[in-house]
């Protein structure tokens, strides 16, 4: 393992944004283009009305990732753009699970399945079950391990969302880009906020 | 007789009339102070043609022979003038051939805006005639791209192109119109400029506490040294550059899109750095202790090996893009923001200097460069010509006043290294891209964006024959630009590369040319062809003194190497001077 393989960890990129057409493209060729590989991608409505977020996860260097966040915020359409170790964020990814009915029944105490792994039953009908789980990865994938045995006959994860924990939001923010000229208070610059816990550009 | 044949002289209409997109767009073009278009008509674009024959007296349109050579007529339209070059296309592989111009453009930072045509909405997505995915193609080689289906979209988007095009770091801005858009009437209620897009912000705010520290370490400086690129000639900011040099008394050297800010002859002006760049800033760049770069962005042609790129010195980085600033060389201190403004901040904090010793330095490693490689390309005593003694006579008679566009390879290097710059925005050639093919049409641009400069266009024979058919346009035009063809019968830059590294295995570098001057008197352009030094001055005389363009085709010498260069992968002190 090379010493950047090292100081690789995941990163969670959280994108505020107009909702246009192409913007997609636009962010997901900031990736591509450096060959690196997103592990998850959410786009998702924002606490402001009319305002996207997108909720980027990557696994790469603070300093790749730092100079890929400016090439994000760079782009016309993007109002900011943040990242976070998983350290950061509270985050959340969902699961759901289907498998035959007849053997889950037959062979599993459902019940014990159910609670052990915070798991729920969303659908249940004579032919299959549909279970979801909610939680981190090793949580879901945990389910798996566990029903792969009865023939599990469908498996699908959502992306990641994720919560920035130290944030107080967007809200304030968004005024500042609404007025022409910027505040004196508004921070723009990284250096600054060294002392910050939350990183903002 | 239906309105939107009639031109809309008001920009904002007291009420509201019914026009088609394609005169709201026209409207739009003349509010933005455009005068000149380079474009090609074709289907999708139609609409908006049948318009503008109307507005004929107030859009000079420039019909190209190719979309390529359109785009680059309006880069260098743009960099002469100052102002955006406007680009129009028609769909599928009208738009395909201006992406080679777009990514020029993105990489150099040139404001343009392309507008092409689309076909109908309707047809989107269905393989039409002529129908590509210009947005999608377009998105990496863009500052940013629209498609328009309605025409009421219009006056708004292109008021955003417009800004976003020329404000902040220039751009290239492609919309994409659909035919429909184009053609479907609607309630114009005139058009106003945009000055603020929510989402966007062109500078980064200045922050004071950097310029003071900038300043303290400047002023600490015992052999501080200024690197500079064109955003100084992008913000507009030469004088106040030049302020801030007199008074600081720092040696400055340039990127090749950095010539000419301020003149070739000023006495801090010590060269160019790069690969092929002078011998005493590249070297002096691994000794000075302050390092300030302004409004430019450390390209590896201009750093060589990064992990050995000015180790030793403290790095002050001024720049208008925020991605730039440590994205290959770590800054000390980073001052973000638009030089025109943070330059004067700093120029009023720091000292007023001389560093003799320093400067003197500098003089004493460009007396070795001038032993080494400059009085012999300059003053040759081969039978056969150098690219350098052209430009140097060139300088003679120009007095450092005309235009120079080049296209890439040895020539360009030489002329960068050579040619005298008096005047701003007198450098016009593909820096980052390096496009070959770029300097023919940016010539004919140059020369519609500064009709009152002598535009001079230096070009290989490789170059020369990839974009030959814009001979056309200047035959249509009757624009008067010069061009000269340094002609040494091989693709030199890559032959050179061959000889140094790959043992002299010229492969595929002997490139036969047409003989250029009937070419340039079929399209009805004078020109000669010499293999003589003695008639260079008399020919370049009758070529400047020539009413109208003419062509140039001086032969020089086959194997000619442009020297100093620093081989890649070697570090900008290990600069070779043979």
């Amino acid at each position: 393992m090379s010493n950047q393989d090292i100081e690789k960890q995941e990163f969670n990129i959280t994108v505020y944004t107009e909702n246009q057409i192409g913007l997609l493209t636009r962010i997901a060729i900031i990736f591509s283009r450096r060959k690196i590989n997103i592990e998850s991608l959410n786009t998702s409505p924002s606490e402001i009305d009319k305002i996207h977020r997108f909720n980027i996860v990557i696994t790469e260097s603070e300093e790749v990732v730092r100079k890929l966040v400016r090439q994000i915020e760079k782009q016309v359409e993007v109002l900011k753009a943040y990242y976070h170790t998983n350290a950061d964020v509270i985050w959340q990814e969902l699961a759901l699970y289907k498998v035959s009915t007849d053997v889950i029944a037959e062979k599993v105490s459902v019940e014990r399945l159910l609670r052990e792994n915070g798991a729920r039953v969303v659908v249940l009908r004579k032919d299959y079950t549909v279970f979801e789980t909610t939680g981190h990865r090793e949580e879901t994938d945990n389910l798996i391990s566990i029903l792969q045995p009865f023939g599990l006959i469908e498996f699908v994860r959502s992306a990641r969302v994720a919560i920035i924990k130290d944030s107080e939001g967007f809200n304030r923010k968004l005024r500042e880009f609404e007025r022409l000229e910027p505040g004196e208070e508004v921070i723009e610059n990284e250096y600054l906020n060294q002392g910050e816990k939350v990183f903002t550009m | 007789m239906e309105v939107a044949q009639e031109t809309l002289t008001t920009p904002a209409p007291t009420t509201a009339v019914e026009v088609s997109g394609s005169v709201a767009l026209l409207e739009a073009l003349i509010v933005e102070g455009v005068d000149t278009i380079f474009g090609y008509p074709g289907g999708a674009i139609m609409p908006i043609y049948d318009a503008l024959f109307d507005y004929n007296d107030k859009l000079n349109h420039i019909l190209v022979r190719h979309e390529q050579g359109g785009i680059h007529a309006g880069q260098g339209y743009a960099r002469t003038s100052g102002k955006v070059g406007v680009v129009f296309a028609t769909s599928g592989p009208g738009a395909t051939n201006l992406v080679t111009g777009l990514a020029d453009a993105q990489i150099d930072s040139t404001p343009v805006v392309c507008i092409t045509g689309q076909v109908f909405a309707h047809l989107l997505g269905t393989d039409a005639f002529q129908e590509t995915d210009v947005i999608n193609i377009t998105t990496p080689v863009t500052k940013w791209n629209y498609q328009v289906t309605d025409a009421n979209e219009i006056p708004e988007v292109i008021a955003k192109a417009f800004y976003i095009a020329k404000s902040g770091r220039p751009g290239p801005v492609l919309i994409d119109i659909t035919k429909n858009a184009q053609i479907q009437k609607f309630n114009y209620q005139g058009y106003t400029q945009c000055n603020h897009i929510r989402s966007y912000r062109p500078k980064p705010i200045v922050r004071s506490e950097y310029i003071q520290e900038a300043a303290e370490l400047i002023n600490q400086a015992k052999k501080p040294f200024v690197i500079w690129g064109q955003g100084v000639i992008l913000g507009s900011a030469e004088q106040e550059f030049k302020a801030f040099i007199d008074k600081s008394g720092i040696p400055a050297a340039w990127t090749v899109l950095g010539a000419g800010a301020i003149p070739t002859e000023h006495p801090l002006n010590v060269g160019m750095l790069g690969m092929h760049g002078n011998y005493g800033p590249n070297v002096l760049t691994n000794e000075c202790d302050v390092l300030i770069a302004i409004g430019m962005r450390f390209d590896d042609r201009v750093t060589g090996r990064l992990d050995k790129y000015a180790k030793q010195a403290k790095v002050v980085h001024l720049d208008i893009d925020p991605a730039e600033i440590d994205k290959n060389v770590k800054s000390t201190v980073p001052v973000w923001g638009d030089c025109k403004e943070t330059l004067p901040m700093l120029t009023k904090l720091i000292e007023e200097k001389k560093h003799t010793e320093w400067l003197n330095t500098f003089n004493e490693y460009t007396q070795k460069e001038v032993e080494a490689v400059i009085h012999d390309e300059l003053n040759p005593t081969s039978p056969e010509m150098t690219m350098g003694e052209v430009i140097k006579q060139l300088n003679e008679i120009t007095k450092g006043e005309a235009i120079i566009v080049t296209d890439v390879g040895q020539h360009q290097m030489v002329a960068c290294r050579y040619a005298k710059f008096n005047k701003t925005r007198s450098n016009v050639t593909s820096g980052g891209l390096g496009t070959m093919g770029f300097a023919l049409p940016a010539a004919i641009g140059a020369k519609f964006g500064a009709q009152d400069r002598t535009v001079v266009a230096i070009i290989g024979d490789g170059g020369f024959q990839m974009t030959l058919q814009e001979l056309g346009t200047i035959m249509q035009t009757g624009i008067d630009v010069k061009i000269i063809i340094l002609n040494n019968r091989f693709l030199g830059m890559v032959r050179q590369w061959q000889e140094l590294f790959n043992e002299r295995r010229y492969s595929f570098v002997d490139i036969q040319s047409p003989d250029f001057v009937t070419l340039a008197s079929a399209y009805k352009i004078p020109g000669k062809r010499i293999d003589d030094r003695a008639e260079l001055p008399a020919v370049l005389n009758e070529m400047l003194n020539t009413k109208g363009s003419f062509l140039l085709e001086v032969m020089v010498t086959k194997e000619n190497n442009v020297f100093p260069m620093v081989p890649q992968g070697c570090s900008v002190a290990e600069i070779r001077l043979k």
